[in-house]
């Protein structure tokens, strides 16, 4: 624990080495990091998410494969508008790193509608699957199928209601250290997001159809 | 005085660079990705290639979009080479390998060896 503590303590101001003098950049470099390895114990989580999908992608148990329910061109567009989201939140943090404070909102609205229309896509995309009879209760594929896409959907939707908890911070108390921390904490989130989308698209969907 | 000052600029700037990314950084990375993720889809939906061929180059173009993003959003680069952000990403991947090969290698022999018909012990 000591080994630890000394070792943040190093990280920290070996980052800040002749930067800021002041105790502000050596807390947001310790929230980050901090951030970073929750991020990475996520990574793992969805691994476990990935190797039980990738296991039981073929106990169909006589229901539909892949290739029968995945619309390729629909993913397409969930693919789209998560990827333009990741580019236009990286926006929202260059004009914070400007001190502009409205374009951040801005961006910041963008992103978020962005994200709203991914998580309805893929509601929508579920209700459909369950109307037809494929719900995760039909097979072993089903089941790992909604609940790494599922467990992704939902990591969406607290970034989404994060960001709405951030755009008030922002309104009442504007560009403050802490919610330039929080910010970048969320940019974190984000990206990640998205980087566990690459990995959903690639072994589920296009795997999937191409099987 | 005014050369610690100096020094204490070019840091800052050094440190935000690597830090927060540029515009340039973000649009050379997204560019990438959106290439990265048109080719698979195109090639999954033309049928271009076979199966087998597509799964691959699928594989290995998103495996190379999760490094395009890693380093140009997510700013791991060089300067993040010696951090403790970069040792606990090490430190999953190497998590990650075992549990993902681990499961499919040891699901894949139970099913190979175990099935219900193979069990007269031939």
């Amino acid at each position: 624990m000591t080994t630890l503590a000394t070792a943040l303590e190093n990280t920290t101001s070996e980052a800040d080495l002749g930067a800021h003098a002041d105790g502000h950049h050596d807390t947001q470099s310790k929230v980050t990091l901090g951030f970073w390895i929750y991020l990475m114990s996520d990574c793992i989580l969805f691994a476990c998410l990935f190797a039980t999908f990738s296991v039981l992608r073929h106990s169909t148990f006589g229901g539909p494969d892949g290739r029968e329910i995945f619309d390729l061109p629909y993913v397409a567009v969930e693919t789209g508008c998560l990827l333009v989201s990741s580019f236009t939140y990286g926006l929202a943090m260059l004009a914070m790193n400007r001190g502009d404070r409205s374009w951040t909102m801005r961006w910041l609205v963008v992103t978020m509608l962005l994200g709203m229309t991914f998580v309805g896509m893929e509601i929508h995309e579920f209700a459909g699957l369950v109307a037809k009879g494929f719900g995760p209760d039909r097979s072993g594929f089903l089941s790992a199928f909604f609940t790494l896409v599922g467990t992704h959907g939902l990591h969406v939707t607290a970034g989404i209601i994060w960001m709405m908890v951030l755009m008030v911070h922002l309104m009442r108390r504007g560009l403050t250290e802490t919610n330039r921390t929080r910010l970048m904490c969320l940019s974190l989130f984000w990206h990640f997001l998205d980087v566990i989308w690459i990995g959903v698209f690639t072994v589920v969907y296009l795997m999937g159809v191409a099987h | 005085m005014h050369g610690t000052h100096g020094t204490v600029a070019e840091t800052d700037h050094d440190h935000g660079g690597a830090d927060h990314g540029s515009l340039r950084s973000y649009i050379t990375g997204f560019t990438l990705s959106v290439l990265l993720t048109a080719i698979p889809f195109a090639l999954v939906m033309t049928h271009a290639l076979p199966a087998s061929e597509a799964i691959a180059i699928a594989l290995v173009l998103g495996v190379i979009q999760m490094v395009v993003h890693l380093v140009y959003f997510l700013h791991m680069n060089s300067a993040s080479s010696r951090s403790w952000n970069m040792a606990a990403l090490v430190f999953t991947l190497i998590i990650l390998g075992i549990v993902v090969v681990g499961s499919l290698w040891v699901m894949h022999n139970m099913n190979a060896n175990m099935m219900p018909g193979m069990m007269s012990g031939s």
